[in-house]
């Protein structure tokens, strides 16, 4: 299945179809051998090029491809016996983020995953993984019962926002994230949180207070995104590609801020040519962390949050 | 110039209003039209006589508002906003500092220190709009982190007057950690069970309401302000419908169960007055008898 592209992706893509052209005639002649060969070598050159330099809105367009892989897809290739569970006790289930438990390596924990949809009909079931209320709050339920049972969290965050709408409004969206950060700070287990694709605004932070935050290369994370800054401060939509330079987003700025504690490499050209060596990064990433966070005792864990969080941020003082 | 009706609140000095105040007699009400006698809007707590809309205060006029008089001691003014991440708009940011203190008298958009209310000691915060929106910035989110901590260190209950658009834009991912390093400080608090009352005014909205503002022991709000997390008009472009009546005021917010209690402008320094009395459980915040006549405590010691 071929996957859909970008516009600065063309010379990779019209390197692929040459080369695939050439390969369909399955033709023993050694010139278009030879060139098959040429061909092949131009496109690994090319392929650095293009994706050894991106800028940061062409992160931000592959943070959204459609074909990037999305909770789900990680958590079936990392995790063994998922068992998702649902709602929120009080008001309803939010299929915008699945929550649940399962093993990893062995050894069982909290799964809390912001979820995308792989085409439109999915999406819209799912809200294109903006969550509502109730979505923080059988977050925050899941997250609970790991720290009753003394179990790490791990939160997968690819959200394009909190859903800007009237029953979010009306059921406390504000309230549900504010609860959340404050909860989460007080959590007695290892957070590890691991940003796969978009972290927007609230809507990421309402689940992505961490011990440790790791990023996935392409992905981005911000306060608001590029479009909704760009149509704020320069009153023009258009304007995001400008904006998205501004605000910093990408995995290696947000390295240099402190903000987040590791990159996680990506495929060349991005996760979603290839989940399962993405997932393999993300595993290696995460069994590091794991051996280190579950070492510490529930107080170290919670002084450690308190203080990563309590840097940040930059002011003059005189 | 008499302000107030009850002697419990501070007066203003008339110099503090002069900036918010039109010249001559009149004064127009931003709601209803009304024109109105500035004397009767500023005794009224620039609250409109005719139809109750509640004009912005600056931080000055709210803390003379609610804190006994002379008793405001600033802490934290030195620490100072920067452009980290040299972010550049249409124009840089440096330069939207620049105008928003002289626009604002204030070297952020928060004024924070000791205070007495009736008598009370408290750490109190108060946001101010007119300083970039009440946005939240790194200062913003350090001056309030540490109301919080000075509160922890010296066993003190937080009174925070809020108003604010949300998250610094130009600040990027800082102003969204903010969220996290205010509401940690919150969390500290409450886990030493010392009191915070959250007092929202119009507009409180975004990253501040979906941190400290909403983590409240109890949450006060004025009549009528705009609380919620998403803007109005974010929410009608998303879903294209329009949005219902009073949605988002503070009686809506109230209605849905996300306030404790709506109240007047001038009933504001009676209601803390009373919420600390019923919290402040420690010797040395509790008030000796220096309430001013007409303060609803009830005297314990
Ligand atoms: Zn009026």
């Amino acid at each position: 299945m071929a996957l859909s592209s970008f516009d600065f992706e063309k010379p990779v893509v019209e390197l692929e179809q040459k080369i695939e052209n050439l390969q369909a005639k399955e033709s023993t002649n050694p010139e278009v051998r030879k060139e098959l060969e040429g061909l092949e070598e131009q496109l690994e050159e090319t392929k650095k090029q293009i994706y050894g330099n991106l800028t940061p809105w062409q992160r931000v367009q592959l943070a959204r491809h459609i074909a990037r892989p999305h909770s789900l897809d990680y958590i079936s290739l990392l995790f063994s016996d998922w068992m998702e569970l649902h709602g929120d006790r009080t008001f309803a289930d939010d299929p915008a983020v699945v929550c649940g438990f399962a093993h990893f390596d062995g050894a069982p924990l909290a799964v809390i995953g912001q979820q995308k949809g792989k085409d439109t009909k999915e999406n819209l079931a799912r809200n294109f993984a903006m969550m509502h209320p109730e979505g923080y709050r059988k977050a925050l339920r899941i997250m609970k019962l790991a720290d009753k049972f003394a179990l790490p969290i791990v939160v997968l965050i690819d959200t394009p926002g909190a859903y800007p709408g009237i029953g979010a409004e009306e059921r406390g969206q504000a309230e549900a994230i504010a609860r959340n950060i404050k909860e989460m700070a007080l959590l007695r287990v290892p957070i590890i949180v691991i940003i796969i694709g978009e972290g927007a605004s609230g809507g990421a932070l309402g689940v992505g207070l961490g011990n440790v935050v790791l990023m996935l290369e392409n992905a981005w994370y911000c306060v608001i995104s590029p479009e909704g800054c760009a149509s704020i401060l320069w009153r023009d939509r258009a304007m995001a590609p400008q904006s998205a330079d501004a605000l910093k987003l990408t995995a290696r700025d947000l390295i240099e801020l402190k903000v987040v504690d590791e990159v996680i490499p990506e495929p060349l050209g991005g996760a979603h040519r290839n989940p399962e060596e993405a997932a393999k990064n993300i595993r290696v990433a995460l069994q590091k962390h794991l051996a280190i966070l579950t070492k510490k005792t529930p107080k170290q864990l919670q002084a450690d949050r308190f203080a990563k969080y309590r840097a940040m941020g930059v002011v003059i003082e005189n | 110039m008499t302000w107030f009706r009850k002697e419990q609140f501070t007066v203003l000095k008339a110099p503090q209003l002069k900036d918010r105040i039109p010249d001559g007699l009149w004064y127009k009400c931003d709601n209803c039209l009304n024109i109105l006698y500035i004397k009767d809007f500023m005794q009224n707590l620039k609250v409109c006589p005719r139809c109750n809309f509640h004009a912005r205060l600056n931080a000055d006029e709210r803390i003379a508002m609610v804190v006994d008089e002379g008793t405001f001691q600033e802490i934290d003014t030195n620490v100072l906003p920067t452009d980290s991440l040299k972010f550049v708009d249409s124009k840089p940011y440096c330069e939207r500092l620049e105008t928003a203190k002289q626009k604002a008298n204030m070297t952020e958009a928060i004024k924070t220190g000791f205070a007495e209310i009736n008598g009370y000691k408290v750490v109190i915060g108060v946001m101010d709009f007119a300083f970039i929106g009440g946005s939240m910035g790194s200062v913003v989110g350090e001056k309030v982190t540490r109301v919080f901590e000075t509160a922890l260190d010296k066993k003190l209950p937080v009174t925070m007057v809020c108003t604010s658009g949300g998250a610094r834009m130009q600040e990027a991912i800082l102003s969204l950690m903010q969220m996290a390093k205010t509401s940690i400080a919150v969390a500290r608090l409450s886990e030493a069970r010392l009191p915070y009352i959250s007092v929202l005014t119009n507009p409180t909205t975004a990253g501040v309401m979906a941190s400290f503002a909403s983590l409240g022991d109890v949450i006060v709000a004025e009549l009528n302000a705009l609380i919620g997390f998403a803007g109005p008009r974010v929410i009608q472009q998303t879903i294209n419908q329009i949005l219902p009546k009073g949605f988002q005021r503070s009686e809506f917010v109230l209605e849905h169960g996300f306030l404790d209690i709506i109240i007047h402008r001038r009933d504001l320094k009676k209601v803390l007055t009373n919420l600390l009395s019923y919290f402040c459980l420690d010797q040395n915040t509790r008030l000796k008898g220096k309430a001013g006549k007409g303060a609803d405590v009830i005297e314990v010691i």
